[in-house]
C-alpha cells in the first residue's frame, strides 16, 4: 500500500514538474547541445548567408583556442580578477554585514539599503560615474591621491592598473548582495551561544573566531561558490568601462572575448568553443572549492 | 463564435485594404541622422502618395550588432544607413541588393558627381551596393596661434616638417602639454598614414595581410616616434573627457578628427579662441604630392535584398541622395555631402573650415574592402600600442599581425577558391 502511494506521488510529481522540465529542456538543454555542435563548426558570418559556407571542423576551434595568445591572456586576466576580486568582495561583504548586524549600529535599514544600492543600479549608469572617478586629471581618486601627496595613477589607461580598477568597481558593485547573505547567516546564529560564551569569559575576538565564523561556514561556502562562478563570467564591468578590452588587452575577460568573437565578429563557432572552455574552467574551480571548503561546512 | 467572426473578418478586411492603399518603407537611421531624417520624410510622402516612411533611430554603438541580428532574425529594414566600412560584410551576407541597374535606370543620377574615393567604398567586385549619403574623413584641426609661435604660420605639408613643428611645440610648451592628440584606440590614423605611403594593408585580393611592408613599417615608426617623444599622450578616446576645453587651453595644439567637429569647435570653443583655429589636410610623406591620403569614411544608404517594397524603397533611397535633399541634410546636421555639386550649391566649398575637407576628399582611399575588416582593424591599435611601449620589436609585431590577419582571412580564401565572385556567396 505504501509503495502504491509512492508511485502515485511520483506520478503526480512527474506531471507537476513536466511543464518546468520541458521549459528547461527547450530553453536550456537544447541550446547547450546546439552550441556544443556549433563549437565543432566554423559557423561565421558567411555561414549566416548560406549554411553551405559552414564546415565541420571537429576540435579545430579548441586547438586554435589553445594556441590563441588572446585567449590565454583573457584567461589569465579572469583568474587574476577572481583571485583578487573574489576574496576582496567576500571580506568587504563580511565586514559590512558585521557592521550592519552589530547591536550598537543605528539606522540599520539605511545602511543595508546603501550597501545594496550599487547591486541594483544599472551597470551603464555606474560606469559613467566611475569613468569620471577614474579620470587621470580631474577624477576624484587622483584628487584624493594628490591630497595625501601621492603621484596620480592612470587608472584605466595603464595596463598595470586597469584590471585592478575593474576589480575595485566590481567589489563595490557586488559586495552588497553577499553582505545580505552574510546578514541572513549572522541572524540565524542563536544569541544564546554568544551569551554562554560571554559567561565563560570569551572576548569579542574569541566570540567571532569560535562562534561567528564556524556558524557562518555554510554561508561562506555558498557565497564563495556563487561569487567565483559569477566573477569567472566577468563581462559587463570591463565591457562598459573599457569597450576595446583595455590597454594592451589588460581588461579582456574570457566572457568578453566570447562576446567579441561571437557577436561583434560573428565567429559563432569559435565563440561557442570559448563558452565551453569557460564552462570547463568554472566546473573545475567549483569542484575544487567544494573539496576544499565543503567538508568543513 | 459567430458573434466574434464578423468583427474579426472586418478587421482583416480593413487591414488588407490598408495594406493595399499604403506602402510602408522601413528606414533605419543611425545616430543624429536617424533623428534629423524625419524632417525630410514629409516631402517624400507628398511626392509619393500612398507611401509612408517609418523611421527608426538606432545609436551608432549598437547599429552593427542590431542590423546583423535583425538580418539573422529575418526582420531587416527596407532601407538603412550603414557605415561604409560595413558594406563588404553586408554584400557578402547577401543582405543588400546591387544597385547598378536601378542607378542606370534613374535619370539625373550621376555617379561621377560623387567623390571618387568615397564612391569606391560602395563598389565590391565591380558592383555598386550603396549610395554615399554623407562623407567623413579625418584631418588636422590645429591652433594657428600656437603653430605660428614656433615658426609655422601655416600647417606644414610634409611629414618631416610636421614632426619638426611638433618637436618645437613640445620644447616650447613643456612636458604637460601635447603637440597632438592621437587616440591610441583608433585604427584610422595608422591606416591613413600607411595608405598615404602606398601601402595596400592586404594583398592578393584581400586574401592575406600585408602589414610586413616597408610602407606600413614606416607609417608605424612615424607614429611610434611621436608617442615615444611625448608629442602625443598614449591615451584612448574615452580618456579625453573634454576635447574642446583641452584644445582651447592649449593642452593639445593639433587634433586629428572629422567633419562633425567643425560645428562643435564653432559652438564649444570660447569666442576669444574662434580666430585661433583652422583645419588642414593631412601632410604628405616627404617627396609625395600633398595632401597625404585620408581614409574614405562616412555612411551610405543601402537597399535590403529581401525588401517586399523594392520600388518604393529605392524611390526613398534615391530621394535622400538628390542634391537638394543632401543640401538639406547638411543644413540639418552639418554632415558633409558626398556630391561635389552640393558643395558648390550650399556654399560649403567656400567655408574656410570646410575647404580643407574639400581638398582632402579628393584624396581619400577606402579601407580594404573585405567583410573581415571590422575584425582586422581592431587588431591594429593594440599592435601599435605594443610596439610603442617597446614590449616587442616592430618587425615582430607586424609579422604577428600578418599571421593573425591571415588566420582571420582563412575562410575568405577557402570561399574564393570555391567561388571567385564573393558577392555571389
Amino acid at each position: 500500500m505504501r509503495s502504491e502511494r509512492r508511485t502515485g506521488e511520483a506520478r503526480a510529481a512527474f506531471w507537476m514538474l513536466l511543464p518546468a522540465l520541458s521549459l528547461i529542456a527547450v530553453f536550456f538543454v537544447l541550446p547547450i547541445l546546439a552550441s556544443f555542435l556549433l563549437s565543432l563548426t566554423d559557423f561565421d558570418l558567411y555561414a549566416l548567408a548560406s549554411p553551405r559556407n559552414a564546415r565541420f571542423v571537429g576540435l579545430a576551434n579548441y586547438v586554435r583556442l589553445a594556441e590563441d595568445p588572446t585567449f590565454w591572456k583573457a584567461l589569465r586576466n579572469t583568474f587574476l580578477f577572481v583571485l583578487a576580486g573574489g576574496p576582496a568582495s567576500v571580506a568587504v561583504a563580511l565586514g559590512a554585514a558585521l557592521l550592519v548586524n552589530a547591536r550598537v549600529t543605528r539606522f540599520k535599514t539605511l545602511f543595508r539599503t546603501a550597501f545594496f544600492a550599487p547591486v541594483v543600479t544599472t551597470m551603464v549608469a555606474v560606469a559613467t560615474v566611475w569613468r569620471f572617478l577614474y579620470h587621470p586629471r580631474v577624477g576624484l581618486f587622483n584628487r584624493a591621491l594628490d591630497l595625501v601627496g601621492l603621484a596620480p595613477i592612470d587608472w584605466l589607461g595603464d595596463p598595470r592598473w586597469a584590471l585592478l580598477s575593474i576589480c575595485l568597481l566590481a567589489v563595490w558593485k557586488n559586495f552588497g548582495y553577499q553582505a545580505i547573505l552574510f546578514v541572513a547567516g549572522l541572524q540565524a546564529i542563536p544569541e544564546s551561544l554568544y551569551e554562554a560564551a560571554r559567561i565563560e569569559g570569551a572576548g569579542p575576538w574569541q566570540q567571532f573566531r569560535h562562534i561567528t565564523l564556524p556558524s557562518l561556514a555554510p554561508t561562506f561556502l555558498f557565497v564563495a561558490v556563487t561569487t567565483s562562478i559569477g566573477y569567472f563570467q566577468l563581462f559587463s564591468e570591463p565591457y562598459v568601462m573599457t569597450p576595446d578590452g583595455g590597454p594592451l588587452g589588460s581588461t579582456l575577460s574570457v566572457a568578453f572575448l566570447m562576446y567579441r568573437e561571437g557577436f561583434r565578429w560573428w565567429n559563432l563557432g569559435y565563440g561557442a568553443a570559448i563558452a565551453f572552455a569557460l564552462f570547463a574552467v568554472i566546473l573545475i574551480a567549483t569542484r575544487l572549492q567544494l573539496q576544499l571548503f565543503g567538508r568543513r561546512a | 463564435m459567430s458573434r466574434l467572426a464578423l468583427p474579426f473578418a472586418l478587421v482583416l478586411l480593413l487591414a488588407g485594404c490598408a495594406r493595399k492603399t499604403e506602402t510602408v518603407v522601413r528606414f533605419w537611421g543611425l545616430g543624429r541622422e536617424g533623428e534629423e531624417v524625419k524632417k525630410l520624410v514629409p516631402r517624400f510622402e507628398r511626392l509619393h502618395p500612398g507611401v509612408r516612411v517609418e523611421v527608426q533611430q538606432i545609436p551608432w554603438t549598437a547599429a552593427h550588432e542590431k542590423l546583423l541580428t535583425a538580418l539573422v532574425g529575418g526582420a531587416p529594414p527596407d532601407v538603412a544607413q550603414i557605415g561604409n566600412t560595413w558594406i563588404p560584410e553586408f554584400a557578402a551576407l547577401g543582405a543588400v541588393a546591387p544597385l547598378d541597374e536601378r542607378i542606370a535606370r534613374t535619370p539625373d543620377f550621376r555617379p561621377a558627381d560623387f567623390f571618387g574615393g568615397i564612391w569606391r567604398t560602395n563598389v565590391i567586385d565591380g558592383r555598386v551596393y550603396g549610395v554615399p549619403w554623407y562623407v567623413d574623413t579625418r584631418l588636422l584641426f590645429y591652433r594657428k596661434d600656437m603653430l605660428a609661435e614656433v615658426g609655422f604660420p601655416e600647417m606644414p605639408r610634409t611629414w618631416s616638417a610636421w614632426r619638426t613643428a611638433m618637436d618645437r611645440l613640445k620644447a616650447k610648451n613643456g612636458p604637460d602639454k601635447f603637440p597632438i592628440l592621437l587616440p591610441k584606440d583608433e585604427w584610422q590614423q595608422p591606416v591613413a598614414l600607411a595608405q598615404a605611403l602606398g601601402a595596400t594593408i592586404l594583398r592578393d585580393g584581400g586574401r592575406y595581410g600585408a602589414f610586413r611592408s616597408p610602407e606600413v613599417e614606416r607609417a608605424f615608426s612615424f607614429l611610434i616616434g611621436i608617442y615615444r617623444a611625448g608629442l602625443a599622450p598614449l591615451v584612448g578616446r574615452e580618456q579625453v573627457s573634454n576635447l574642446y576645453q583641452d584644445f582651447a587651453a592649449g593642452q593639445f595644439a593639433i587634433v586629428i578628427t572629422g567633419p562633425w567637429n567643425l560645428g562643435q569647435f564653432h559652438d564649444r570653443l570660447p569666442p576669444e579662441r574662434q580666430g585661433d583655429w583652422a583645419t588642414a589636410p593631412l601632410p604628405a610623406p616627404d617627396g609625395q604630392p600633398w595632401p597625404g591620403a585620408g581614409v574614405a569614411g562616412g555612411a551610405s544608404l543601402v537597399l535590403f535584398r529581401r525588401t517586399p517594397v523594392p520600388e518604393a524603397a529605392w524611390a526613398f533611397l534615391e530621394f535622400l541622395s538628390r542634391p537638394d535633399m543632401q543640401a538639406q541634410l547638411y543644413r540639418l546636421t552639418g554632415d558633409m555631402p558626398p556630391r561635389a555639386s552640393v558643395w558648390q550649391a550650399t556654399g560649403l566649398a567656400r567655408d574656410p573650415g570646410a575647404a580643407a575637407f574639400a581638398r582632402q576628399l579628393e584624396h581619400v582611399e577606402p579601407a580594404p574592402l573585405v567583410p573581415e575588416w571590422e575584425q582586422i582593424c581592431s587588431k591594429i591599435p593594440p599592435a601599435l600600442e605594443e610596439a610603442t611601449r617597446g614590449e616587442r620589436p616592430l618587425e615582430q609585431v607586424l609579422a604577428d599581425l600578418d599571421r593573425e590577419v591571415d588566420q582571420i582571412l582563412e575562410k575568405r580564401r577557402w570561399l574564393l577558391e570555391r567561388n571567385p565572385h564573393p558577392h555571389a556567396f
